[in-house]
């Protein structure tokens, strides 16, 4: 059939090979997708980013949550008996039956007399130092401690306060604590919304980086899907790959973010006694997440990264899909 | 062993660039494919590779109808038909010796039950020296002899190569066509895609000649 010698196909022959490189060949085999690459990186990067902001607004949605739940119990389980000044009106007797008939109740835990001495330092703001309360026409409070289990029959305490004592009443705080529960309703749920957009957000990054670094690859699927590599192995390799450097970025941003948390926490209690503690302390309580939070950023970090290995997966399959299913569409 | 009736292939709305093809490919057979620069001929190696559908036409590879395999057959079919690309199509992470593997290596076997081959292969080819040499510093050469190698590591009844010696010079290109005759001597089934006439000219062996979009075969 052929008309040229095979002799000197010798030429390409080479010498034996080497010992070294017998025992080269031992070492591990190169990973089919390359570890590390610019694309990798940067992939890398911005899961980090990503992860360290969607956990950074999980702890501070947890935080206002957590705090507002706190104000509403807070408010909650305290009311208030407010004894009005009238002629022939023996005031601190008034006070200590209306202190007994409150403590009679089933709920209450405690009933104490707001005493003179403090009454004036409430009003200190306004009348000054050195007030004399029996110059001025001014209302008594008795505060009610409540059971937040089993909260009193206020009705029944309101009746009872007006037949006994007809200048007394009953503030239970309902008023404010509904203004307060609706304030802290309307604060977690402008926190969750800002959350599923930062999670929006995150998910769309995450595909579109992975995306990114996956077009890069398509010379490497070609090759395998044309060595004969089942489309399964082919987006095997890639998921564990992507796996590993999805959960390498999520887990630096997780722990950063974690590392906020505790930071801020640590800051917290060192300040308790300072102004600026107090004041952090009032709006965020002791600035902590919990192991909720925490455990929010566990999740997050597995979410980011099993999205990350996802998407890699149906890039490939989707690639193989458009390389098989070319009947004469392109050359 | 592969066969082709009437086989037309347009590319989307485009006019139809082979038309009424018809030809077989005995085993053990040894065929230039030719024509002019875009004639078909890398379409014509793909449809053989089955990376392409026939628009139209019958297409029988190892005794099947090219309309009846899946996607899921592709992998197992793939395995008897070696293909040496014209851009090689080398992993450049990879060293030589891995790149001839691969393709058993992404079958799941074990090294230690290919080394031996795939070291006696690239002996073969005469890389035994340059096992261990990253693609990128392979001269064109040599990166083709990797290529041949790959697609001989499955030991397939056919092997497709397309513009063997086109990025090689002419001693370069005898040698390889060397081997190419090996192989088929070896049993190998060869269809080599070439425009280079001075290569067809050293052997004596059927030339497959598309024009226009038409094969005419001479033996």
């Amino acid at each position: 059939m052929t008309d040229v010698a095979t002799d000197d196909l010798d030429e390409f022959r080479a010498e034996p090979m080497p010992a070294r490189n017998r025992s080269a060949s031992r070492r591990k085999p190169t990973p089919i997708v390359p570890p590390r690459n610019v694309a990798g990186t940067a992939l890398a990067i911005v899961i980090g980013i990503m992860t360290f902001l969607s956990c950074l607004t999980l702890g501070a949605v947890s935080l206002v949550r957590d705090s507002a739940s706190r104000w509403e119990v807070q408010i909650a389980s305290e009311a208030t008996i407010q004894i009005k000044p009238a002629d022939e009106l023996d005031m601190e007797a008034a006070l200590e039956k209306a202190a007994a008939i409150a403590s009679g109740y089933a709920g209450v835990t405690e009933a104490r007399i707001v005493d003179r001495a403090a009454t004036a330092r409430l009003l200190e703001p306004w009348l000054g130092e050195g007030l004399d309360l029996d110059q001025l026409p001014v209302p008594r409070l008795v505060v009610v401690k409540i059971d937040k289990q089993h909260l009193p029959d206020f009705t029944g305490l309101r009746i009872a306060l007006a037949d006994a004592l007809p200048t007394a009443s009953l503030d239970d705080h309902r008023t404010w604590v509904d203004r307060l529960v609706a304030m802290a309703h309307t604060t977690v749920a402008i926190g969750f919304a800002v959350l599923s957009l930062m999670l929006a957000a995150t998910v769309l990054s995450v595909v579109f980086a992975t995306r990114g670094a996956m077009s890069g690859n398509n010379g490497i699927i070609e090759v395998l899907h044309f060595v004969g590599a089942e489309g399964r192995y082919i987006a095997g390799q890639f998921r564990r790959h992507f796996l590993v450097n999805g959960f390498r970025g999520a887990a630096i941003g997780g722990l950063a973010a974690a590392a906020t948390f505790a930071a801020f926490s640590l800051w917290s209690a060192r300040n308790l006694a300072t102004p600026q503690g107090d004041q952090a302390n009032a709006l965020f309580g002791s600035f902590s997440i919990g192991v909720n939070g925490y455990l929010g950023v566990l999740l997050i970090v597995l979410v980011v990264s099993f999205l990350t290995a996802a998407t890699s997966h149906i890039t490939v399959l989707a690639y193989l899909s458009e390389l098989d299913s070319k009947s004469a569409s392109e050359d | 062993m592969i066969r082709f009736e009437n086989v037309g292939l347009r590319y989307g709305m485009g006019p139809e660039i082979l038309r009424d093809v018809s030809f077989t490919i005995p085993q053990r057979s040894f065929q230039f494919l030719s024509g002019p620069s875009g004639a078909g001929k890398t379409s014509l190696l793909r449809l053989l590779f089955l990376s392409l559908k026939p628009t139209r036409g019958l297409v029988n590879v190892f005794g099947r109808d090219r309309a009846t395999i899946t996607r899921s057959d592709l992998p197992m079919f793939r395995r008897r038909i070696g293909i040496v690309f014209q851009d090689f199509r080398l992993l450049d992470h990879m060293t030589t010796y891995e790149n001839v593997g691969l393709p058993l290596r992404v079958r799941g076997r074990s090294e230690a039950s290919y080394k031996g081959d795939v070291i006696e292969l690239l002996k073969w080819v005469g890389l035994g020296d340059r096992m261990h040499a990253m693609p990128p510093v392979l001269s064109g050469g040599e990166k083709q002899r990797v290529a041949i190698a790959r697609a001989l590591i499955e030991q397939p009844e056919i092997l497709l190569a397309d513009e063997p010696t086109g990025n090689v010079d002419p001693p370069l290109a005898r040698r390889l066509l060397r081997l190419f005759i090996e192989l088929n001597r070896l049993g190998t089934a060869v269809v080599i895609a070439t425009h280079d006439i001075a290569l067809m000219e050293q052997v004596d062996a059927r030339r497959m000649i598309l024009a226009d979009g038409r094969l005419h075969i001479h033996d």
